[in-house]
């Protein structure tokens, strides 16, 4: 095994032992980046200088006799965290040369935990897709066939990880962001309790949906960057007093008796019956280690997409505003009033989906519609909120499919939003309720294509999901499996 | 049939928190543009609000004191449009669950009557920034120092029916945020602004279309634009035409109001609650510790003054018009005629500093020193007529009122001794007129009183003089 296959626990063993150098581990993964990136274009930024400067401080930090728990590890952001002095782009042509004056603050607690930054991560545009075609810095490529989509907006960090070309990665989850592309990747990754990861520096989408959460080459892992992204932080309002967790030391909680709710609803038409016999076979895997199986109801579902289709919009309309060309950002150079410049610059700095949403979520909030849609989906969001606080009532878990196919072709659903908006069926209701999930890679196609599962949580049962996704883990490999990239280069 | 005016007033007044409601920039006023700024004031991407307690703290204190409801919880709410100055493309304010419901302002009119204005609401807000035209050519500059700054809007029920009763309302709120020390008022540099939604009606009916003006920094430019837009719309009214919904710009030069935008060409601002701000929740415990920790309101206070200090009504009044003011009456009227006090302070100090555009806050002779000249006319050092001289050398120059009476050798003369000398001299000098005094012409009295004073140089003590020179003249020797 290579050192680019390890995941983050295996590399800080190495690290600690001292076997290899923090700066050797970033060379090895900076190289990669270099000799492979062209194919899958998950990154925008390198952070080459900075990453080899920060891994000798923290060579220099464990000679002295640091202990931080991260100690130069190397992992890459979403480029929708701000970064001090390095460029982000939030994938947007809009912040084409914009370099934050602050660190977001997951970035900082990170950097506090010792990682190492290799770059910043491709990603839609604004986070507002489900197959990062959005980027206005191209389509990132799915590593395990490089004709499909690796899902988004997260992309660049699913790629990436699943790539080996970083051994983590930030990500960010509104609607699906973090657990969708972890899906079409065969990769672990995290959306937390909303409040228990500040979004302070994170560039918004939607407000009340956004959260960031980890993505790794195991539940362990996700775990170890939970410990360090997770606490409160008074800067971010919604950030949760109750934020911070012991993830990684409540890993080793067993499987046996809890109840896991399977709903029905999930099985619909629509799923791939591959990805459901996946789904359910793994879910079978979870009873044989102890867990029982119930059956639930999640009515209110099937509405999730077309509630969200509405809110995240309309929040979107009003966080977008500030990209007006007058401070920073693209600006339109021939304009002759305050009019053009509003017009030209946001019609130049943002694509087109962004656009759309725009438009939707500023027809939503009007004056004559606000009640039919935004006070709707609002009461809509209310029933899923009530969904799921009925359901974990009777379960300690709820275990489906995180999306209703493997991944898709690179162009196949770009002309056709609907069709792109409902990948994201099974992930949108976590995100209006608020709780956490965890997606799980739980298998192949006949393609040669990783199949997630998702599990879901109460509110702060981020801690659980992780513990169970760590016990399925121990018991099967899926997650162990790589694609092999120069097979893949046609 | 004479047409009778409807007046609303919604007047902005800035908080004067040290620090920005949703960042820790400071609120100072007249830095270098845009040095107090941050991620947070600037809508840097990715940067989030965080609320300053210390204005919900104030918001709380002034509904308390209009006797208004205090939500226990209220929501921030985005109101969106693109201006330069205003970054993020939307103004956090409140909307439909404002922190301050229902109050209302008694108010003392010119004739005495009381006249109730009933507040409809109170909410909190950010303060935009500012677009700098001078000093640019084909360029507008951007100052973002006032971004950010907390505002309280108070929005008045259509109650005020002249001019005058919205100058007298504006006057008491202005006087209300200052005792409370939640504003400093300052109308020149903005931290105190008014809109009036003015309408006419016949008496009785319904109330019209109203116009709302902008921009009022003044009193005295609410009360020209009142009366100016009165005009206008009563004009359009008898010509048969109508008002029309509008917003309208005053014009301090020209004195006249011009139309700004009509309501078809009002913004949607698309109000929604905002999403990374959580609802405001007060705690009965915190409400209560602001209601324990309020100064004495102007109203009270009043009272206060006409029991403690047996003021008349109109005295009290102007006293406890500014919270300066009545500190100030209070520090010179310890220890001296409370009368006298009121007396000297309304007439000669008000006076001085209206003639010299100055404000009690800034007013050069100190309380202490007010009162010491006070005591000087009560102990009989100098005479009231002397004390109106050294008054305006202290207002003048500021010195100590004891150092100004020595050096210019103004101490009273009480000596009876030295009047009866001065007396003597005087009346040696005029046989004829001491003749015609003691053969009935008593008026001649005045004469001899004003030529001792004059050879006394006014220093002598009046009463002493009066009581000496009449002896000598009832009994001559």
């Amino acid at each position: 095994m290579e050192l680019h296959d390890h995941g983050l626990a295996d590399l800080r063993r190495l690290l600690q032992r001292k076997e290899i150098s923090a700066v050797e581990l970033t060379t090895v993964f900076l190289q990669r980046i270099q000799s492979l990136d062209s194919q899958l274009q998950s990154f925008i930024t390198l952070n080459e200088e900075g990453a080899l400067a920060s891994a000798r401080r923290a060579d220099e930090q464990r000679a002295a006799g640091s202990v931080a728990p991260l100690l130069g590890l190397p992992i890459a952001h979403k480029d929708i965290f701000s970064t001090r002095g390095l460029r982000t782009t939030c994938g947007s042509r809009m912040l084409e040369n914009y370099v934050p004056p602050f660190d977001a603050t997951v970035v900082e607690r990170l950097e506090q935990a010792g990682t190492v930054v290799l770059g910043k991560l491709n990603m839609d545009e604004f986070a507002m897709g489900s197959s990062n075609e959005t980027s206005h810095y191209g389509a990132v490529r799915n590593p395990w066939d490089t004709r499909l989509v690796p899902g988004g907006s997260s992309g660049g960090s699913a790629a990436a990880v699943a790539a080996g070309l970083a051994p983590a990665a930030t990500g960010t989850d509104t609607g699906g962001s973090i657990r969708q592309p972890a899906a079409f990747c065969g990769i672990t990754g995290l959306k937390p309790t909303y409040g228990r990861v500040s979004r302070y520096g994170m560039i918004a989408f939607a407000s009340s949906l956004d959260q960031a959460g980890p993505m790794a080459r195991s539940a362990e892992d996700c775990a170890l960057l939970m410990d360090a992204m997770a606490g409160h932080d008074p800067r971010d309002s919604t950030s949760h007093p109750r934020a911070a967790g012991e993830f990684s030391a409540g890993l080793q909680r067993p499987v046996q008796g809890l109840r896991i709710g399977v709903a029905e609803e999930f099985f619909i038409d629509g799923l791939d019956t591959q990805v459901a016999d996946l789904v359910r076979a793994a879910i079978a895997q979870l009873e044989d280690m102890g867990a029982r199986i119930v059956p639930i109801h999640l009515p209110h579902n099937a509405v999730a997409v077309s509630a969200y289709y509405v809110l995240a919009p309309a929040e979107a309309s009003s966080n977008l505003a500030r990209f007006d060309g007058v401070r920073y950002g693209h600006r339109s150079r021939d304009v002759d009033n305050l009019q053009e410049l509003y017009l030209q610059s946001r019609f130049e700095g943002f694509g087109a989906e962004v656009r759309r949403r725009i438009l939707i979520g500023t027809y939503v909030l009007s004056a004559g519609y606000y009640d039919a849609y935004y006070l709707k989906a609002q009461k809509v969001r209310s029933l899923i909120r009530e969904d799921f606080r009925r359901a974990f009532a009777e379960v300690d878990l709820i275990a489906g499919p995180t999306t209703p196919t493997a991944a898709f072709a690179l162009g196949a659903k770009r002309e056709d939003p609907v069709s792109m908006y409902l990948a994201d069926i099974y992930t949108i209701a976590v995100n209006l309720a608020g709780i956490p999930a965890l997606n799980l890679p739980c298998g192949f196609t006949r393609e040669g294509l990783p199949v997630g599962m998702q599990l879901m949580g109460n509110y702060f049962a981020d801690e659980l999901l992780l513990a169970v996704g760590h016990a399925y883990q121990q018991s099967t490999s899926w997650h162990r499996q790589r694609p092999n990239l120069a097979e893949v280069q046609r | 049939m004479s047409w009778e005016v409807v007046i609303g007033l919604e007047v902005h007044v800035q908080l004067n928190t040290q620090s920005k409601i949703f960042c820790n920039c400071p609120t100072r006023y007249g830095a270098e543009p845009n040095r107090h700024t941050c991620p947070v004031c600037l809508a840097l991407p990715g940067a989030l609000p965080v609320l300053n307690a210390a204005a919900v703290d104030k918001a709380i204190a002034f509904g308390l004191a209009v006797g208004a409801e205090i939500h226990q919880r209220s929501v921030f709410a985005r109101k969106n449009y693109f201006y330069p100055d205003l970054p993020k493309g939307y103004q956090i304010s409140q909307y439909e669950i404002p922190i301050v419901g229902r109050g209302q302002l008694a108010l003392t009119l010119a004739d005495g009557t009381e006249k109730i204005v009933g507040i409809t609401r109170a909410h909190l807000e950010e303060d935009a920034g500012k677009s700098l035209h001078e000093a640019f050519s084909a360029e507008t500059g951007i100052d973002l120092n006032r971004a950010g700054t907390p505002l309280l809007e108070i929005v008045s029920e259509p109650d005020m029916r002249s001019p005058a009763e919205a100058v007298a309302y504006l006057k008491k709120l202005h006087a209300l945020v200052r005792y409370l020390d939640i504003s400093d008022g300052n109308m020149q540099e903005g931290s105190f602004r008014c809109d009036a939604n003015v309408s006419l009606r016949r008496p009785g009916e319904p109330f019209g279309t109203r116009a709302e003006i902008k921009n009022l920094n003044s009193f005295r430019f609410l009360e020209k634009a009142i009366e100016y837009e009165m005009e206008r719309q009563q004009d359009l009214l008898e010509s048969g035409a109508e008002v029309v919904q509008e917003t309208r710009l005053f014009d301090a030069n020209k004195g006249e109001t011009r139309s700004m935008r009509s309501k078809e060409e009002a913004n949607d601002y698309r109000y929604f609650p905002d999403p990374d701000l959580l609802p405001l929740v007060l705690e009965p415990a915190q409400i209560e510790a602001v209601r324990a920790s309020l100064p004495e309101l102007p109203d009270a206070r009043k009272r206060r003054f006409m029991e403690q200090y047996a003021l008349p009504a109109y005295d009290a009044g102007v006293l406890t018009s500014s919270r300066a003011l009545a500190d100030y009456y209070e520090v010179v009227a310890e220890g001296v005629d409370a009368k006298l006090a009121a007396n000297w302070i309304m007439g000669d100090l008000l006076g001085a500093l209206n003639r010299s555009n100055g404000e009690i806050e800034s007013c050069p002779v100190p309380a202490e020193q007010m009162r010491r000249l006070l005591q000087r006319i009560e102990d009989q050092t100098i005479s009231g007529k002397i004390a109106k001289d050294v008054f305006e050398v202290l207002f003048e120059k500021g010195e100590d009122v004891d150092t100004i009476i020595e050096r210019k050798g103004l101490r009273q003369i009480t000596d009876v001794e030295a009047i009866t000398k001065l007396i003597d001299a005087v009346l040696a000098k005029n046989p004829g007129q001491v003749a015609d005094y003691r053969s009935g012409k008593e008026k001649l009295f005045g004469f001899f009183v004003g030529q001792v004073m004059k050879a006394s140089q006014g220093k002598a003590n009046p009463e002493q003089l009066n009581r000496l020179l009449r002896e000598r003249l009832d009994n001559p020797s």
